[in-house]
């Protein structure tokens, strides 16, 4: 699938399935982990560095910047001001304009506060920002962050880490329809079908963390997602068969005694 | 000699000297600079100045760099 490159702001992506880096039992397995699924793009947190013990690893040793899109996420954030603050923070501290904006809601939930998003998002967008907000399975709401710039929209499945699967999959095929930048599924993937599930529908890229880093055996499960992926782009871009209720014979009548 | 400040860094309030830089205060916490920001009073501070800028009694300083997150 050489000529099926995924193409966001004008950067080009090789894999449509990207990564978060969270929850792993150590780096070897996080990066083991990524080789594995084939992701280019990987998530990471902004985070206060441990002043106290110097001897603690870095998690970006392990990570080539040169082989890996690194992408800052605003977790943990519920207002807009903290949002805009890590973004802006994650761009002091990288190399990079790139930011997966969060604007959480509720902690009980995750869900996203899609107010705050938009304009979070709009803030950002002006200070030269390539956003990439992670937001719910609305419609509207992706439109509203595509005219205010955003270049892709990043449509949750289910909630963060519930590993539910395709909770909608009705209004991500809308959103998938009616928005005119790549949609990345983002949350919610709990095994390789929902993954390939969510490429069916016509996904342009699948991102996931925990559906990895907490299945019994991560470095398998990141295979398992890497030929997900793969399967349901290839699925989509074939084209499936109608559904129909009653059956149709793949034999021929002709030549039977 | 320089006269001691006390500068918050991170949360933790910090003995520190007066004049320093925040580039020497980096070094003598063993932290790389190309990998973090640096926020100080809540102005996020360009790398450039890093070596200009001087650390003063009660400033508030916070480091931070990247780790693994997927979401939160």
């Amino acid at each position: 699938m050489a000529d099926d490159r995924l193409i966001i702001a004008g950067r080009e992506f090789k894999s449509r399935l990207w990564v978060g880096t969270g929850k792993y039992k150590d780096f070897a397995e996080t990066k083991k982990a990524i080789e594995v699924s084939g992701a280019d793009v990987v998530t990471v947190a902004v985070r206060r560095v441990n002043i106290t013990d110097r001897s603690k690893e870095n998690l970006l040793d392990y990570l080539d910047p040169k082989k890996y899109t690194i992408l800052p996420n605003t977790a943990g954030c519920y207002t807009v001001e903290d949002a805009v603050r890590y973004s802006r923070l994650a761009r002091a501290a990288g190399v990079s304009d790139l930011v997966k904006l969060e604007v959480l809601g509720d902690e009980r939930t995750l869900f996203p506060d899609t107010a705050g998003l938009i304009e979070a998002a709009k803030i950002l967008v002006k200070e030269g920002f390539i956003v990439l907000p992670y937001t719910n399975d609305d419609p509207i709401v992706a439109q509203k962050l595509v005219d205010v710039g955003c270049p892709a929209v990043m449509p949750l499945a289910a909630p963060i880490g519930s590993g539910l699967g395709i909770r909608n999959p009705y209004n991500l095929k809308i959103i998938m329809e009616m928005i005119k930048v790549p949609i990345i599924v983002d949350a919610g993937v709990g095994t390789a079908s929902d993954a390939a599930f969510a490429m069916e529908l016509g996904a342009d890229a699948v991102l996931m963390n925990t559906a990895i880093a907490g299945a019994q055996d991560p470095i398998a499960m990141a295979e398992a997602m890497n030929y997900a992926v793969q399967a349901g782009r290839l699925a989509y871009k074939a084209g499936r068969i109608p559904r129909k209720l009653y059956a149709t014979a793949s034999s021929p009548i002709e030549g039977m005694l | 000699m320089h006269d001691a400040i006390h500068i918050h860094v991170n949360g933790e309030v910090r003995t520190w000297r007066s004049g320093a830089t925040v580039t020497e205060l980096l070094q003598d916490l063993d932290i790389r600079t190309e990998r973090v920001a640096v926020e100080l009073n809540l102005e996020i501070l360009d790398r450039a100045v890093f070596d200009r800028r001087l650390l003063k009694d009660g400033d508030r300083v916070e480091i931070l760099g990247f780790i693994g997150g997927g979401s939160l």
